[in-house]
């Protein structure tokens, strides 16, 4: 199965890359897209401080590189002032872009999970431990699409720093059904849009033992 | 390509062997040789421009003069510019498979690519399996068939071997000369034109000579067929796994090597898990692990109980099974005392269970047949044996032997060490449950009478018992997928 050279790949925005997502049940944050630094302030009272705010669009790949992504803002007044820095922040090249504002969620561990295409097996899917020492660690576990619930809950197994899907500082031992649930849902949402090349979930945030997925980036083909 | 193209590969009942020559130097000499030395019963018949006499083989000037019928196998070791009218040739006389041992196809350059890709397209045309080529040859123990340009030739077993290294095959079968674990077909598919591993284990998984696959592989053309063939033979039969070409560097020497695409080995490591196959790092891991699920029954759990009769190694063992899925079980109380009643004060009183130098004459099989028949245990490791007749050994040679009492104690620490392998297979077999012996003494004196007795008993001796538990590990990592799936 030779990929064929015409076809182009691009990368969906944060948005759509989570509307793609949320139905196949992997843990997303409640959030909002909105326009203007207003409605952005609008949006964090109604979810609640702090939050993060980021600009996203159908063009934006790296926001952490160009630094369009604010942590832990605080009350109203903040969001609103980090939503005009973004907006101002915007590229010609961006196409449409809007902010998004979701609530900033804690966990001292950070998992990342995915799809990625392999070039002698085709679509694959990868979990891993996340967080600054990912790359060094390089603790991951791959598996070929599609999946079944004993290939997830092995590739969890399969990890070497097992300590850290334990109670860990305080939380509680990392859900692991859950995790299997959300490579369960990557698995299916290829087998339902093969369309999909590459999905990029880091960091799935453990929060209380519990995966969430603050950031997604579904790539195309065709 | 089919299933009974195979059967006539692995089973012809004649042999043409293409460009035999009178210079025992030559490949076409030697392929001959040895299909005539290993004692192949089919018909055997062989090709030469001069019609020379070789090995006793009045040979044949031409393929047309081959009774028509009579051969469904034949060994090609003419130059490849010849080969295409080979082909031609065989399909008139009906021989429905060749392996081509020549060169000069595919890892010869853009001339040589060229060559194969017609050399395909000839035997598809004329429905002939071609098996290589630049491959080494195949073995077939059902059919007393050496038919490859290398020793050795294995003692018949189980194991079913196919590599993408022709030299790696000699080296799975002079493990199985060693240890006399044997093997039931082993081939080299060379260049792979036109069959691949993915072929050779889709039709190994259906033979019922074999119980167990060994693969040596660089790199997979088509990685979903490789993946659908894998685990399909372990539905049926556990299949171990080396890769050449694993690391960066490696990788690099197999592109040279078989011309293969380097993928992430993490994936390749997750296809096999997925698969069922377990992967072994080194070859002689790769022959233990094979050998270990030829002669033993899957452990039903991790459960693992050391019995020594010397402390280091049972520590030793103890930290090789810390870093494996195996766990050294806390003895339960019953067998703990059980084992009191058998044992002097002075017993390590855990596992490793080390009898610390106590054991009478009937010590070691009683605690093995203690440790058989506990539920608490799903297998065991034994160490320590041969050191008695190790001795023996010493004294048979000094030059005391056989006055002062040394030929009665030299003979009585032989029938106790071949006894003690006798209790292992025996607990194996009575319960199910595996029991690996190890020793050193496999490759330091492979005539020890607790290694040889081993071997005798159809049992593989390990060389150090971090090997034997590398090996249950995987036979652990199989039993698993296996109870978790069927």
């Amino acid at each position: 199965m030779a990929t064929s050279n015409s076809s182009v790949r691009r990368t969906l925005s944060e948005e759509k890359s989570k509307e793609l997502l949320a139905p196949c049940g992997v843990p997303l944050l409640a959030e909002r897209v909105v326009t203007s630094p207003e409605a952005a302030g609008t949006a964090a009272v109604e979810l609640g401080f702090p939050v993060v705010a980021k600009l996203c669009g159908d063009n934006i790949a790296h926001k952490t590189e160009r630094g369009l992504v604010r942590l832990g803002l605080g009350d109203e007044a903040a969001v609103q002032r980090a939503a005009t820095e973004l907006l101002d922040a915007a590229r010609p090249e961006d196409g449409q872009v809007g902010v998004l504002v979701a609530p900033m969620v804690h966990g001292a561990r950070e998992l990342i999970a995915g799809v990625t295409h392999d070039p002698q097996f085709g679509p694959t899917v990868m979990v891993g431990i996340g967080g600054v020492f990912a790359e060094a660690l390089g603790d991951v576990a791959f598996r070929l699409l599609p999946i079944t619930r004993t290939d997830a809950e092995e590739m969890l197994e399969d990890l070497t720093n097992q300590v850290l899907l334990g109670p860990f500082r305080g939380e509680p031992a990392v859900d692991r059904p859950a995790v299997v649930e959300v490579l369960l849902g990557l698995s299916e949402l290829v087998a339902t849009h093969p369309e999909v090349v590459s999905v990029d979930l880091n960091p799935l945030i453990i929060v209380d033992g519990r995966p969430v997925a603050v950031d997604a980036l579904v790539e195309i083909e065709g | 390509m089919s299933v009974e193209h195979f059967e006539r590969l692995f089973n012809p009942k004649g042999v043409v062997v293409v460009g035999a020559s009178t210079h025992p130097g030559k490949f076409g000499f030697v392929a001959l040789h040895n299909i005539l030395a290993n004692g192949y019963k089919g018909r055997v018949f062989a090709t030469n421009r001069d019609g020379a006499e070789v090995l006793g083989v009045q040979t044949l000037t031409s393929l047309d003069d081959l009774p028509a019928g009579e051969v469904d196998l034949a060994f090609v070791c003419t130059p490849a510019a010849t080969n295409l009218e080979v082909l031609s040739q065989l399909a008139d006389r009906g021989v429905a498979t060749a392996f081509i041992a020549s060169a000069g196809y595919g890892e010869a350059g853009e001339e040589g690519r060229a060559a194969q890709a017609a050399l395909v397209a000839a035997a598809n045309e004329l429905g002939i399996m071609v098996v290589g080529p630049n491959g080494q040859g195949l073995v077939s123990t059902p059919a007393n068939l050496c038919a490859q340009i290398v020793a050795p030739y294995p003692p018949a077993g189980r194991i079913g071997i196919v590599s993408q290294s022709g030299n790696l095959v000699s080296s799975f079968m002079n493990y199985a000369v060693a240890s006399g674990v044997g093997v039931s077909r082993a081939i080299s598919v060379g260049n792979a034109a036109a069959v691949g591993v993915s072929d050779v284990l889709e039709y190994l998984a259906t033979d019922p000579h074999t119980s167990v696959g060994l693969v040596y592989v660089e790199g997979i053309e088509d990685g979903r067929r490789f993946f659908t063939a894998l685990r399909a033979a372990c539905e049926r039969m556990p299949v171990v796994l080396v890769k050449g070409g694993a690391t960066d560097s490696g990788s690099r020497a197999a592109a040279s090597h078989t011309g293969s695409l380097a993928t992430d080995d993490r994936v390749f490591d997750g296809m096999c898990r997925q698969a069922g196959a377990v992967r072994a790092a080194t070859i002689e891991e790769a022959f233990d692990t094979a050998a270990c699920f030829a002669t033993q029954p899957l452990p039903a759990g991790p459960k693992v109980a050391v019995m020594t009769t010397v402390g280091g190694w049972g520590v030793m063992t103890a930290d090789a099974l810390s870093a494996t899925q195996l766990e050294l079980v806390s003895l339960p109380g019953d067998l703990r005392e059980g084992l009191d009643e058998l044992l002097p004060p002075r017993w390590s009183r855990n596992n490793p269970i080390d009898l610390a130098g106590g054991e009478t004459k009937d010590t070691i099989p009683e605690v093995l047949d203690m440790l058989a028949r506990h539920p608490a245990i799903d297998g065991v490791i034994v160490l320590g044996v041969g050191i008695q007749a190790n001795q023996g050994r010493m004294e048979r040679q000094g030059p005391f032997y056989p006055e002062w009492g040394l030929e009665r104690i030299v003979a009585f620490h032989d029938r106790q060490d071949r006894r003690y392998a006798e209790s292992a297979a025996r607990c194996s077999s009575e319960t199910a449950k595996p029991f690996l012996v190890a020793t050193e003494l496999a490759v330091a004196d492979p005539d020890n009478a607790a290694v040889a007795g081993v071997r005798e008993f159809g049992q593989y001796c390990f060389a150090s018992s971090q090997r034997a538990v590398r090996s249950l590990a995987h036979l652990w990592a199989y039993a698993r997928w296996r109870q978790r799936r069927m």
